[in-house]
């Protein structure tokens, strides 16, 4: 609090001190004005110089100052013309510019010197050179920094436009661009002498306020580098050779953070791209010698985007970034700035590689050698430190690895990277795992297909992270459940990319892929273990019509033992609902592939996960369903296979909980003796056989309703049956009668209309359904029509 | 560094010239002047002549004079008394009046006249005319015109030591009824000395017309004029260059080009910071001018500053090296007198002077030569 008081209560003594000032300024200027207009030198000479004695203060801060001197140097522009008037009334330029030095004060004599010296300079009687060598040695005078900046910056101002540059007028007996160049580099060189010495200057507890004071201050220094770089004499090889060697001496020697920091930044900034590109080597040097402090990661990474810019805007400048080895120099510079700051945070480091990366990328996209080289510096870098924990440097290494991913978009390109791996280890876990999401969400996006069983093994390297656990990785269960079902999620949907026409490659993609989930654990198993026993089925189909032997690097057996690992891994998970499906579609694959033993073997591991694993009533009837559904469709099986296949699975269905259950797979299990496709099976006996027994079940279902609630349940489960009895009436079956269909239906009427039966809307509509179905079918006039003549429907 | 009250911090080591530093107040009586330095002032015929030394100068002039004016209600008396009873009026004109050059001199109220100028080797030649008043008539005893080189002294005054005195006879004794002019000459005068105004001597040329009576008081009349003289270019002029501090806070090295100036060159130097640990708010350059008069127990020392010119604002910091480009004429210098005719000896001396933030001053004097180029 007390702090904030004493800064406002300065903040107001500044603006009283500064309105004084102003107006002690502007009563100076009025008399100045007065004398101007009276054309009496003495007395304008007298009040320009009281005026600008104001600039003496102390009292002001760099802003406050500015504003005064901003005020006073309007009032000089008008002593200028009036000088210029005066040579033309007969007054030497010499004489006025000795005039000027008579005034007691230095401030003030140097202001008006330096007023003086640009009329004289403009008027050509003696050489720019000269007056300005002389301005600019006179200043030094001045070693109040806030004072002596301002000054040089008038200095600097007022000689812009004067300075003996090529194809300026003061060329020639003025000089020439070497001494244009001298000058600016020696004001630049003693203003930033000053500018750095503000630092060192005042009590230490207000180094903060110091420090906001000179970066306010820094482009007085700043501009005379632009001044450098709008002459037009400087071309590259006076830069090369003159100007920028001298600036970095400056910077380097001058051991200053800020204006180090700064002033690099300056010269990226002014100066055109092709002088930084010829002179990369020079510039990089210096960058090793600058304070361990400085932000050095800012400034190169700035060159490095303008350079990349610079390529990006005009490709014709390829050949000579080759040829000047850019990518070469700035690696190597990278390296030695992490080298000469020992103290630079992980994060520094790291963000130089990546701004290193991004150039590359923008330049060489070609090389990706180089972009490797760059990973494999930051490995070198990041070496025995393990995972790193440091959140912002974790930020740098993300951006590190999603930038080649981003520019090539391709995974594929990735994986020919050998550090890209070894960087992403550094990733503490979250991160690593945000880093394989992101790898596979690009696979996913551009339909990248990886098509070599090596960069299979590469690719899952990356996301181990995702498909096994491994050392230090918090466990599963700590994770989120959600996060980890999407995770693993993509991860299945990643095997659909994993892709090669070549059946042989297909397979050890596979394996390769296999190999890899088989570390995966329980957890990850069933979500990535499924994709892959699809896409072998898919493989199968491929391998169906081809005729490969047996022993041969891929063969359909050898895939069905694949199958049959990797879906015994998923049993043993356990997972036994899901495991009990992939083996009857293996089964069935196999039934199409006419391997009779094979499929058998997968419907016998299935029947026994049933028996074994599947407990819940629910499930059963689910798997039971699909068994029969499987083993309906496999017609590979001989009489003897068949038989036994289909006796488990009545069995299983008559030994199913609930009646209804019971009651549904049984006439479920009908259709395993009445394959209609082809040359299947036709047992009417024990298609009819199964039917009864379902009625029977129905009835019995029946009773323990009306048992137990007091009232017949809904008929539901008769309607059933008569559809089957239909279904096989209208396939030929002649052990369905029309006769037994006629006493069915009769009883579903009778029992739907006594009282004792619990009406439902449903059960109505599916009884009147059928009853419509089958007046149809009666009126289709077709050899089924004929047979459905005899059924009379109740009404 | 040492705190003693006598102001002196410390000497520099053997071999290196030293370096006296005194507290502000009471130092060379600056605190006369109210004015701000700085300021362009105090009118002056000339008009490069635009510092704020004029002004200082003007006050210690003005004070002095205070010290003459004795001196000068006699001449007034002699004079008031002549023109009031005196039966004719007596002028002395120099033939070249018209053409001849004349200094700018100020006078004791602090105004400055024009006086005709001569040099050193000059005839003096003129005439002399006397207008009786009309229906008067002027007996005399001779009439004389004499030529008359004076130093007067503060301490001793009214007394004047003649070092030149030259007569000639105008007429010899008898009565004049109306106006008489005598032509006089004195040609090739040796007038070694020039004329200077200073604060406790000055050095005069007059003509003096004396018309002896014998009843009555003689009639008197004087004409100044002003003599300089100019020095050949000194065939030795070194630069002065020394090396001077206190130890362990202040080194510096200063050079001034040339030892010996005439009185509108250029003072051309740098001072190089060799070693800086002492907060220097600024650096200024004075020039002053020491006037001695008498001699042995009777010296009287009278120093004054001349100029006060700024040529650093600011601490400088180790290996920083400033110019001085100090121009002379616009102050008011006349060369270097050494013991003039034994009785007095002007000196001049370039004072460097930096002041810390606490106000403390630290300075080094060197003597340097003036002299008048043609």
């Amino acid at each position: 609090m007390q702090v904030q008081e004493d800064a406002v209560s300065s903040a107001e003594e500044q603006d009283k001190w500064l309105a004084d000032a102003m107006a002690l300024v502007q009563h100076n200027a009025f008399y100045m004005h007065r004398a101007v207009d009276a054309s009496n030198l003495r007395d304008a000479l007298k009040y320009s110089a009281q005026m600008l004695s104001e600039l003496r203060t102390s009292k002001l801060s760099p802003q406050k100052y500015y504003e005064l001197y901003m005020r006073t140097f309007d009032e000089l522009r008008q002593l200028e013309t009036f000088f210029k008037e005066e040579t033309k009334r007969g007054r030497t330029n010499a004489d006025l510019y000795e005039l000027v030095q008579h005034s007691g004060n230095i401030l003030p004599r140097l202001y008006l010197l330096i007023t003086v010296g640009s009329v004289y300079i403009k008027s050509q009687e003696a050489p720019a050179k000269d007056i300005l060598k002389d301005l600019v040695e006179m200043s030094r005078g001045v070693q109040q920094p806030i004072r002596g900046l301002f000054l040089r910056s008038y200095l600097s101002q007022i000689s812009r436009d004067k300075l003996p540059d090529v194809g300026s007028p003061y060329e020639g007996e003025g000089g020439n661009v070497m001494d244009a160049v001298e000058f600016v580099l020696q004001n630049f060189t003693e203003m930033n002498k000053l500018w750095v010495r503000m630092q060192h200057q005042g009590p230490a507890r207000e180094k903060e306020k110091r420090e906001k004071e000179r970066s306010e201050l820094r482009d007085l220094v700043g501009k005379n580098l632009h001044v450098l770089s709008q002459l037009d004499g400087v071309d590259l090889e006076m830069y090369k050779d003159v100007v920028l060697p001298r600036v970095l001496e400056q910077i380097v020697n001058c051991k200053d953070e800020i204006a180090q920091y700064y002033l690099m930044d300056c010269i990226i900034q002014v100066f055109p791209d092709d002088f930084h590109l010829q002179t990369l080597e020079t510039l990089l040097s210096a960058c090793p010698q600058l304070q361990p402090t400085v932000d050095i990661k800012t400034v190169m990474s700035q060159l490095m985007e303008r350079l990349s810019r610079y390529a990006a805007a005009s490709p014709e400048v390829l050949p000579e970034f080759l040829q000047v080895e850019a990518f070469t120099k700035f690696s190597h510079a990278v390296v030695e700035v992490i080298e000469a700051q020992p103290d630079m945070a992980l994060v520094g480091a790291v963000s130089l590689y990546v701004a290193l990366l991004t150039f590359v990328l923008r330049v060489h996209v070609d090389r990706l050698d180089y972009v490797d080289q760059v990973l494999g510096g930051c490995v070198k870098k990041l070496e025995g430190k393990g995972k790193v924990k440091d959140v912002k440097a974790t930020k740098q290494l993300v951006a590190l690895l999603s930038a080649p991913l981003e520019k090539y978009k391709d995974v594929v390109t990735i994986l020919k990277l050998s550090n890209y791996g070894k960087v992403m280890e550094h990733l503490d876990y979250d991160t690593n795992r945000v880093m394989a999401v992101v790898l596979m969400q690009s696979i996913l996006a551009n339909n990248t297909l990886i098509t070599a069983p090596e960069k299979v093994d590469g690719l899952f390297d990356l996301l181990k992270e995702l498909i096994q656990d491994s050392e230090g990785a918090p466990s599963i269960d700590e994770l989120d459940e959600e996060d980890f079902k999407e995770e693993q999620n993509l991860v299945a949907r990643l095997v659909h990319m994993l892709v090669n026409d070549d059946n042989e490659q297909m397979f050890q993609i596979l394996i390769a892929a296999r190999k890899q989930f088989g570390q995966g654990g329980p957890k990850r198993l069933p979500f990535t273990l499924p994709p892959l026993v699809f896409a072998a089925l898919k493989l199968v189909r491929s391998l169906q019509n081809e005729d490969l032997p047996d022993d041969g690097p891929v063969s359909l057996k050898k895939v069905f033992q694949f199958l049959h690992q990797t879906v015994e891994a998923l049993s043993v998970v356990p997972a036994p609902e899901l495991a009990l499906r992939l083996y009857l579609q293996c089964a069935e694959a196999a039934g199409v592939c006419n391997l009779e033993p094979v499929a058998y073997e997968f419907f016998t591991q299935a029947f026994m996960i049933y028996e074994e694993e599947i407990a819940d009533s629910k499930a059963q009837v689910t798997a039971l369903q699909l068994i029969i559904g499987t083993l309906q469709r496999t017609r590979v099986f001989g009489v003897e296979n068949r038989d036994t296949l289909t006796h488990k699975a009545t069995g299983y269905s008559a030994k199913l909980l609930k009646k209804p259950d019971q009651c549904r797979a049984v006439y479920a299990c009908s259709h395993l003796f009445w394959v209609e496709e082809g040359s299947g099976v036709k047992d009417g006996e024990r298609v009819l056989l199964c039917l009864k027994r379902a009625l029977r079940i129905a009835n019995a279902a029946q009773q323990m309703s009306s048992a137990t609630r007091g009232s017949n349940g809904p008929m539901t489960l008769f309607v059933e049956i008569l559809n089957k009895y239909l279904y096989y009436f209208e396939k030929g079956n002649t052990q369905v009668t029309s006769t037994i269909i006629q006493g069915l239906l009769e009883l579903i009427v009778t029992e739907i209309q006594s009282e004792n039966t619990t009406q439902d809307m449903q059960v109505d509509a599916f009884l009147a359904n059928t009853l419509r179905y089958i007046q149809f079918q009666k009126h289709k006039g077709d050899s089924v029509a004929e047979r459905y003549s005899d059924i009379k429907v109740p009404s | 560094m040492k705190t003693s009250s006598d102001g002196i911090y410390g000497w520099m080591k053997s071999g290196l010239g030293a370096f006296v530093a005194e507290p502000c107040l009471g130092y060379g009586g600056e605190e006369l002047c109210p004015r701000r330095l700085g300021a362009f002032c105090s009118p002056a015929p000339d008009e490069a002549d635009f510092c704020g030394v004029s002004e200082l100068q003007s006050c210690v002039w003005n004070c002095c004079y205070g010290r003459f004016c004795i001196v000068v209600a006699e001449f007034k008396m002699n004079y008031l008394y002549g023109a009031f009873g005196s039966p004719c009026t007596v002028s002395i004109d120099f033939v070249d009046a018209e053409t001849r050059k004349q200094a700018s001199v100020k006078k004791e109220n602090g105004q400055t006249v024009l006086v005709p100028l001569f040099l050193g080797q000059d005839s003096v030649v003129g005439e002399v005319r006397i207008d009786p008043v009309p229906g008067k008539k002027v007996e005399h005893t001779g009439v004389k015109i004499e030529l008359l080189g004076q130093i007067e002294l503060y301490f001793d005054r009214g007394n004047f030591y003649d070092f030149t005195s030259l007569v000639r006879e105008l007429d010899v004794p008898g009565e004049i009824l109306e106006r008489k002019t005598y032509p006089f000459e004195f040609s090739t005068v040796e007038m070694q000395y020039e004329s200077y105004n200073g604060v406790n001597v000055r050095l005069r040329y007059i003509l003096k017309v004396t018309i002896s009576r014998s009843y009555a008081t003689n009639i008197v009349e004087y004409k100044d004029f002003w003599v300089r003289n100019y020095s050949p270019q000194p065939e030795i002029n070194n630069s002065i260059k020394m090396e001077v501090g206190i130890e362990d806070c202040l080194h510096i090295e200063f050079e001034y080009s040339k030892s010996k100036y005439h009185l509108k060159d250029v003072i051309v130097g740098k001072i190089y910071f060799l070693l800086v640990r002492i907060k220097i708010k600024h650096m200024e350059l004075e020039i002053r001018r020491r006037e001695s008069t008498g001699s042995g127990p009777n010296t009287y020392n009278e120093s004054e500053t001349l100029a006060k010119y700024e040529i650093m604002d600011g601490a400088p910091v180790r290996g920083e090296s400033i110019p001085i480009r100090l121009f002379l004429s616009p102050y008011d210098l006349t060369p270097t007198y050494r013991n003039i005719n034994n009785k007095f000896s002007v000196k001049y001396y370039l004072n460097l002077v930096l002041v810390d933030e606490e106000d403390r001053r630290y300075f080094k004097q060197q003597e340097i030569t003036m002299y008048r180029a043609e």
